[in-house]
């Protein structure tokens, strides 16, 4: 189905019951924060596990997708599915700057490059008039859906949230088994010999970069008209650096690996929000643990336990 | 008050000066960081965790130790520098045989956790570190005031960059260095023992973001956020230099600050994002950078 394997195909099932059952036991809104991660951070998984591109400034699609959709949603009264769209093609255009830019230097400078291009675009947000500044835009109405359903009630809104990342995981997963996504890995494992086979590959990480930029841009409108606002905290770097945790943590270039770790580095935050500071000592900790001894991640583990590509 | 493009005298050279200074912690910092990509092949991304340890360290011997000023300069750097040590030994040199990215995440990893511990200690305000009593005062230039401090931070910071780079160009353990960055293995043939050659390029360079560190201790407040504001420039400063040459690393960092700085005066609005725009430029000029060779 879809390019699964019958196991994937066996957890992708699982997952579903997972996202329909658990706002029934869990708070609805965390739930869609982590449904907001969890796709931002499959989107930065299509570049670093299928292109092994490594951008170390994802914040600056995923918060300039949820500075536009506030605005929109708020100055101009968009619906929210309007306000979405506005932030993902915005995630889609800042990407397809920041990525020709980028894709000009391989490997530790590709991360240094987008790192400090999204460095530049936090001191324009910083600045600009329309994002707010230190305040942010506030009190952004989550409206009526195509001008109908009003999704003042969370679990209303849940749907929809579910329905987005649902679409979003798909998505990914159909771009990374198509020919396109073999040309992708073959990028990956031996960009030379793909150049040598006749592929452009510039063109090729271009274009994985701007789909994940694009998704990235959907995660972040997503999460401003789940919590009405959108914040330099978005944009800033941590935010970069949180992507690269629950992608690392939950298994890079696994299927649903970006999904736990987004559940596990949210839920770790939830729990550790009171203890301020230790959130970062945490983040550090778990990096290092990662790096050191724990390379494939939960999920990769996982698999590689019961030999299956999860 | 005389005038220069139209702009006050002492306005332009004071935002020279500051320009200068900030060149100076790039020029140490960016320094550092592409001599330890030189012989490790990591980014070192605790490096501005690094270098908020040692204005620290520099502030804690005087706060505890009543160890002041010119002792810090020598003596932080060395505990800056065995902290590298203890860092390359026991995590760092598990990465050797995995690819760059892993070096970024683990460095990145340490850095939060080093400027987390300060954050809790500590917390985000900072705290005043002292001017030494031979560096209080200004001097009278004529055409504008020159503190002395921010004098010596340029000079000191300028010293310390041209010795290092004679001691890698000029001297045989330099030579034995840029042998050992070109090919590891040969070098080891030769009876070298590469191994702890690379923990002490480690600890060299992250002493330099020590030193750094206690010349910044005065001027910016000691707070554990002061790394992580400079890093992220220090590394549009290495893309654009390249972080092929040693040379490139001082002339680049010096020479950005005073573009940062002449940003300040002609266009306040820009200052923040100049260097950035300057790495866009020289990635679509001279995509290997200023002074870098093609990968």
């Amino acid at each position: 189905m879809l390019g699964f394997s019958r196991p994937q195909t066996m957890a992708f099932l699982l997952m579903v019951v997972l996202v329909i059952v658990s706002p029934f036991v869990l708070y609805p809104v965390f739930l869609m924060k982590v449904l907001c991660f969890a796709l931002f951070a499959c989107a930065f998984n299509l570049l670093i596990g299928y292109v092994g591109l490594m951008s170390f400034g994802h914040a600056a699609y995923f918060g300039m997708g949820s500075y536009v959709a506030a605005y929109t949603a708020k100055v101009w009264g968009l619906t929210p599915e309007l306000a979405i769209v506005m932030g993902t093609l915005t995630g889609a255009a800042l990407g397809t700057v920041f990525g020709w830019l980028a894709i000009r230097r391989q490997g530790i400078y590709f991360a240094m490059i987008t790192l400090a291009l999204a460095q530049m675009n936090y001191f324009f947000c910083l600045q600009a008039p329309f994002t707010g500044g230190e305040d942010g835009i506030q009190q952004v109405p989550r409206g009526h859906l195509f001008g109908l359903i009003p999704l003042q009630n969370d679990m209303v809104l849940y749907v929809v949230v579910a329905v987005i990342f649902l679409a979003g995981f798909l998505l990914i997963h159909r771009i990374v088994h198509s020919p396109f996504g073999q040309v992708l890995k073959a990028i990956r494992e031996n960009e030379p010999r793909a150049i040598s086979l006749g592929y452009r590959t510039d063109d090729y990480k271009l274009v994985a970069f701007i789909l994940s930029t694009a998704l990235a841009g959907a995660a972040g409108a997503t999460k401003s008209i789940v919590f009405g606002i959108a914040t330099l905290t978005d944009v800033h770097f941590s935010m970069s650096g949180e992507v690269v945790l629950m992608t690392l943590l939950g298994g890079l270039g696994t299927i649903f690996g970006p999904v736990v770790g987004a559940l596990a580095v949210t839920g770790m935050e939830n729990y550790l929000a009171q203890f301020g500071a230790w959130v970062t000592v945490t983040q550090g900790v778990v990096f290092v643990v990662c790096v050191i001894a724990f390379r494939r991640g939960i999920i990769g583990e996982l698999g590689a336990k019961l030999k299956m590509a999860l | 008050m005389f005038m220069i493009l139209g702009y006050p005298a002492p306005l332009l050279f004071g935002q020279l000066l500051l320009g200068l200074i900030n060149g100076a912690f790039y020029a140490l910092l960016s320094l550092g960081l592409a001599v330890i990509f030189g012989m490790l092949n990591i980014v070192n991304f605790a490096h501005g965790a690094l270098f908020m340890l040692g204005a620290f360290v520099a502030w804690g011997m005087l706060e505890y130790l009543g160890i002041g000023y010119w002792w810090a300069l020598v003596l932080a750097p060395l505990i800056v520098g065995a902290f590298g040590v203890l860092l390359e030994k026991t995590l760092i040199s598990r990465l050797y045989k995995l690819d760059h990215l892993y070096g970024l995440l683990l460095t990145f990893g340490l850095a939060l956790i080093i400027e987390g511990l300060a954050r809790n200690q500590y917390g985000s305000s900072g705290m005043p570190y002292r001017i030494p009593d031979l560096l209080q005062g200004a001097t009278n230039l004529g055409f504008m005031f020159l503190p002395n401090y921010r004098a010596w931070v340029v000079v000191a910071a300028a010293v310390m960059c041209l010795v290092t780079w004679l001691v890698i160009e000029k001297t045989s353990l330099g030579a034995t260095l840029r042998a050992a960055t070109e090919n590891a293995p040969l070098v080891q043939a030769f009876g070298v023992n590469v191994p702890r050659m690379i923990t002490l390029t480690y600890a060299g360079g992250v002493a330099l973001a020590g030193f750094a560190g206690v010349l910044a201790a005065p001027i910016y407040s000691v707070n554990p956020n002061m790394g992580e504001n400079f890093i992220i420039t220090v590394f549009a400063v290495v893309v654009i230099g390249g972080m092929g040459s040693i040379l490139g690393s001082i002339v680049t960092g010096f020479g950005l600050g005073i573009v940062e700085g002449l940003t300040k005066v002609f266009y306040p609005q820009g200052s923040a994002t100049v260097i950035f725009v300057v790495m866009v430029i020289v990635l679509l000029a001279r995509p290997a950078g200023l002074f870098g060779r093609a990968a």
